[in-house]
């Protein structure tokens, strides 16, 4: 399906040149531009892409209540303190999949940045399912990009597919870890373990540290990873700022690393086409049930159909779609339509 | 406008009473709304700063320590010469009569007293975002 | 949801014939549209009998007034030799100004006096800070240094009158302050009564009103126990509130249970500190609220004298009597006043009141009716205290002790309070103690979420409040005086600490404020170097920053 490629008004590039000349309003406009899915985000960043790619991007997962929004005001004042470099936030919560609404508690951890005009953070919801939220965040952070951050920190809970696959498309990931809590089986689970770059073994002030970074180093051991190309343990104490330097130097060692051995370039072209791939997945999951309105088509198949085999019908619905994508494009011509996908943007 | 409304709710000063911030917090959470919380002790300054960077429609202060005369007005003040201006200010409080009409005057929003029902708040969040977004054509 | 359960217990026992036919009448009468549940949203039956507390041990557990358990009251003759004392809290704008609220109070037959502090003191700030913009005098009286302190009590006898001193996070501070006062008028230190609130468990569990982290914090608390034991004997250097704990929107049961758990850990602390139970712990002392459900709040008192009694005999191994008793003041619920037709909170507050006299409270605060809009004014807070001389002289309760005494239904209730707060105890031992608790944000998300469906339940009509959400009046409010608090006092006050500044010594500030950092990183008791600053006339805003510097702040995890 073609989407009428939307064009940038003058008003619209206007605003880009805003953000790029570092005003703190339009920064914020763009991404909520982006985060709905507005049309005019889409036509903005055809434009701008070009001077995007300058910052490097930290992805932070792990389990709830690991640290991690600490372990992002502890980085980011050190980078702060230290050189003055400009730092972009952004904190992923979920959203309550009953009510669509949320609540956003990470920046009370990180109320030490708030006035610090060097410092950017913005909070957003999963809002919606089908990796709306991993194409949002992607484009919050480019908008950050633009905006001139040197690092754009993303933090999300370590809890499921979609928010453990927003830190791996950044340029480093970050796993961080607690003792005590059980949850290094658990964030086996999620998928978590396979992501990490670097592993932070936070509240190494807690008893069970010991035991948490002997099982990590048993489950790296377990899936036979050549011992130099195992990511680093890490440990930290978030909240008294004890390891946070270090860290901090182990992230900027390893990108640099990583931008003078071209894996950088690597990494970031599988990040780009993971995130076309998403776009795709997303328009055609729009397109086949809202634009060619194919689920009214499969309603009407199964009201007092008996039994039917979900193949046959997944065959039909198909065999339809393409029927119809072939010659027509109703998306440009039924103005009742929605102008954001739900699955993009949901 | 079926984009979830953005609201910011913070407590400014130094009273700790975060009971109605956090019930309103849930409540328009269960509303459907996003609600960015932005704790307790926070300055004028650093709210209107989350306010903009959050790019939110509305912003809740809740206040019980009798400052709201001094806050209100200072919220509304820097989120003007922020630009921010069209977001919405409005919260709640152990605040006079009066005292609500003169914050209204300034272009502060309704104040919702002890007792005020939570779907009233709601209610009214939903009708003034609309009717702003309305008119500032969704931009 | 609104089945009705006749019997409150669930007993088995086979119910006498009479029994079961007021069992059939009951199902067969129509029932009023209500919910039948307490403020708490707890279930309340139609009807307790005898059987319902058949397993009760009367003797060992009700006992008689002044024995153990104490459920029956912490004194053998309780209002026959003394009514409960009436301190109405008090503080406003300078310190000038709330000396002369005291006057005031006393000479119109108040006992005792209570200070309420301003925000910036109670966050240890002094007027002049950033933090302090407009907060000066709103809530309290503000208090910056020693020389403020003097101003507070010009003119009172503190060896004469015992004081209540609402305040937390710089506790010791202001105690130091206060003791420092007193001997400059000329009384010694086991001459002076009072209290400090000093319970900072509470503030990270409800009024947040704290600047250090819990570990340092507990530290502040053991000092001044440990200083009190030692030097001023008849001081409580602790109140262990439950009061704010209700008023952030917490349900009786974990308002009791929160509010004593609280207590054993302050005792866990100097015990471990090395002090002797029996020389610490009859200086404890409580602070419930006495909110709107009558019974509910009745039992639940009655309950905290018994729960505390067994746990400082048998966990704690107390030997005195006086260790075992809970003694304690009620205040009346802010929480439970409404700015909608504001003359119904004096009759609230009233029955609240007696709530408070029929649970044995040995003193009250009253709330006046204006207080959703301001602070109160002087009428209001008049009528206030005659609601509670009303009390004690007209109505005839304070004649007998624990009257309610083996009623059926208040011993039940006692029960459930004892048996919910002994499974709420359990939980937090799982978690491994209170602060434990605290730092998982458990106590926050409890309170949050009672608070949420007290609220929600109010919204949908099931929690009635007059004038809220039933017998409301359309159009305007009755209207009642306020008081107003000009912007001038906290000019007036930022001036006057910035004059002390210039004019003090400043040699003997800097000594004294090094003092207090040696004995901080040092871990020595800090109170004498409190008083030592105080003197020098250092400021609360400067002894705090020392400390922060040495303690770090402490920033909560938002639950909801
Ligand atoms: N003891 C200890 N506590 C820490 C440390 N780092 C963070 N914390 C505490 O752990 C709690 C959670 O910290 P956050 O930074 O909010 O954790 P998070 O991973 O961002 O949590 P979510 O965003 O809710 O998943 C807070 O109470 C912190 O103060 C640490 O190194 N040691
Ligand atoms: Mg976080």
């Amino acid at each position: 399906m073609t989407e009428a490629a939307p064009v940038a008004t003058d008003r619209d590039a206007a605003l880009v040149e805003r953000v790029r000349a570092g005003d703190q309003r339009a920064c914020a406009r763009l991404m909520t531009w982006a985060e709905r899915n507005d049309p005019r985000y889409a036509a903005a960043h055809r434009a701008f892409v070009g001077s995007l790619g300058t910052a490097q991007r930290i992805g932070i997962t792990g389990p709830p209540g690991a640290g991690k929004s600490t372990l992002v005001e502890g980085l980011a004042e050190h980078w702060r303190k230290t050189e003055d470099r400009t730092i972009g936030v952004v904190a992923v919560d979920p959203t309550s999949p009953f009510t669509g609404g949320a609540l956003l508690g990470d920046r009370v951890r990180m109320s030490r940045l708030v006035l610090d005009p060097g410092v950017f953070i913005r909070s957003m919801a999963t809002r919606g399912v089908f990796g709306g939220l991993a194409r949002a965040t992607d484009d919050v952070a480019d908008v950050l990009d633009l905006y001139g951050r040197h690092t754009v920190l993303v933090e999300t809970v370590g809890v499921g597919q979609s928010e453990v696959d927003i830190a791996r498309s950044c340029d480093l990931t970050l796993v961080v870890l607690h003792p005590g809590g059980g949850d290094t089986i658990q964030a086996m689970k999620a998928g978590l373990m396979e992501v990490a770059d670097v592993y932070v073994v936070n509240k190494a002030d807690m008893p069970g540290l010991d035991r948490l970074v002997q099982e990590l180093y048993d489950v790296l051991e377990l899936r036979e990873i050549p011992e130099d190309q195992r990511p680093p343990v890490l440990t930290t104490v978030a909240s008294n700022g004890q390891g946070v330097a270090e860290l901090a130097d182990a992230i900027d060692g390893m990108v640099a690393e990583r931008r003078a051995s071209g894996a950088l370039d690597a990494r970031r072209e599988e990040n780009l086409e993971r995130r076309v791939r998403r776009l795709v997945d997303g328009r055609l999951r729009r397109d086949v049930w809202e634009t060619q309105r194919l689920a009214e088509h499969l309603h009407k198949r199964l009201a007092g159909s008996g039994t039917l085999s979900a193949y046959e019908l997944a065959d039909e619905v198909l065999d339809v779609y393409r029927g119809a994508g072939r010659d027509q494009d109703p998306s440009s011509n039924d103005p009742s339509l929605p102008d954001t996908s739900p699955e993009d943007s949901a | 406008m079926d984009e979830p409304i953005r609201v910011l709710v913070a407590k400014p000063g130094l009273d700790g009473h975060d009971r109605g911030a956090k019930v309103v917090a849930a409540a328009l959470r269960d509303a459907g709304m996003e609600v960015i919380y932005g704790g307790l002790h926070q300055t004028p300054d650093a709210i209107v700063q989350m306010a903009v960077q959050e790019d939110v429609d509305v912003v809740g202060l809740s206040i019980l320590s009798g400052a709201h005369m001094t806050l209100f007005p200072k919220v509304k003040e820097l989120l003007d010469a922020a630009g921010a201006e069209n977001v919405l200010l409005t919260g709640g409080g152990i605040i006079s009569p009066d005292d609500m009409a003169g914050l209204e005057k300034l272009g502060v929003g309704k104040l919702f007293g002890p007792g005020s029902r939570l779907a009233d708040l709601v209610d009214y969040i939903r009708a003034e975002v609309g009717q702003r977004r309305t008119a500032a054509g969704s931009a | 949801m609104r089945t009705v359960d006749p019997s409150s217990g669930g007993k088995t026992a086979p119910r006498s014939a009479k029994f079961v036919t007021w069992q059939e009448a009951f199902g067969a009468a129509k029932q009023r549209e209500a919910p039948f549940e307490t403020v708490s949203c707890e279930p309340v039956p139609p009807l307790v009998t005898q059987d319902d507390v058949a397993d009760l041990d009367a003797e060992n557990e009700i006992g008689l007034p002044g024995q153990f358990p104490f459920t029956r009251g912490p004194y053998a003759s309780m209002y026959r030799t003394r009514l409960w004392t009436m301190r109405q809290f008090a503080g406003f704008g300078t310190a000038a100004d709330t000396n002369a609220r005291y006057k005031y109070l006393l000479e119109r037959g108040q006992d005792g006096l209570s200070v309420a502090f301003d925000l910036p003191t109670l966050m240890g700030y002094d007027a002049d800070h950033e933090h302090s913009l407009g907060e000066v005098g709103r809530c309290g009286v503000a208090i910056s240094s020693l020389q403020d302190m003097e101003t507070l009590f010009d003119g009172i006898p503190l060896g004469e009158v015992t004081t209540s001193m609402t305040i937390n996070s710089p506790a010791a501070i202001i105690w130091a302050m206060y003791l420092v006062t007193a001997q400059k008028q000329g009384w010694k230190l086991d001459q002076l009564g009072g209290t400090t609130q000093n319970d900072i468990l509470k503030e990270y569990i409800a009024q947040k009103e704290y600047i250090f982290p819990p570990e340092p914090s507990m530290r502040l608390v053991v000092d001044t126990m440990e200083y009190a034991a030692k030097h001023v004997p008849r001081w409580h250097p602790v109140s262990i509130s439950g009061y704010h704990i209700r008023e952030a929107g917490s349900t009786a049961v974990q308002e009791l249970a929160f509010t004593l758990a609280d207590g054993f850990a302050y005792v866990e602390a100097c015990l471990e500190r090395g002090m002797d139970v029996d020389a610490f712990a009859p200086r404890l002392s409580h602070f419930f609220n006495s909110h709107v459900d009558f019974f509910e709040e009745i039992a639940k008192f009655r309950a905290a004298r018994r729960i505390y009694a067994k746990r400082m005999r048998d966990k704690y191994g107390a030997k005195k009597e006086r260790s075992m008793t809970l003694r304690f003041h009620t205040q009346t619920a802010g929480c439970s006043l409404t700015a909608q037709q504001p003359y119904n909170n004096l009759v609230r507050t009233a029955w609240e009141a007696l709530a408070g006299v029929l649970g044995g409270t040995q003193s009250l605060h009253t709330n006046s009716m204006d207080e959703t809009y301001a602070l109160p004014t002087e009428n209001a807070v008049k009528l206030a205290l005659r609601t509670q001389q009303l009390i004690a002289y007209e109505s005839g309760v304070a004649n007998t002790i624990d009257p309610l005494a083996g009623s059926w239904f208040v011993e039940d209730l006692t029960n459930k309070m004892e048996r919910g707060a002994e499974e709420i105890f359990a939980q937090i031992d799982e978690m491994g103690g209170v602060v434990a608790a605290i730092e998982k944000g458990w106590f926050q998300r409890e309170i949050a979420r009672s608070a949420y469906q007290f609220q929600r339940e109010v919204e949908a009509g099931r929690q009635v409040i007059v004038g809220v959400n039933k017998f409301v009046e359309e159009g305007e409010d009755d209207t009642i005086e306020l008081l107003e608090i000009s912007m001038d006092k906290e000019n007036e006050q930022v001036e006057r600490v910035k004059k002390l500044r210039a004019e003090r010594s400043a040699p003997k500030v800097e000594e004294a404020l090094a003092r207090i950092r040696k004995d901080a990183e040092g871990g020595v008791n800090l109170m004498p170097a409190f008083m030592q600053a105080s003197e020098a006339y250092a400021t609360l805003g400067e002894m705090t920053d020392v400390l922060r510097d040495v303690f770090g702040t402490y920033r909560e995890t938002p639950t909801f």
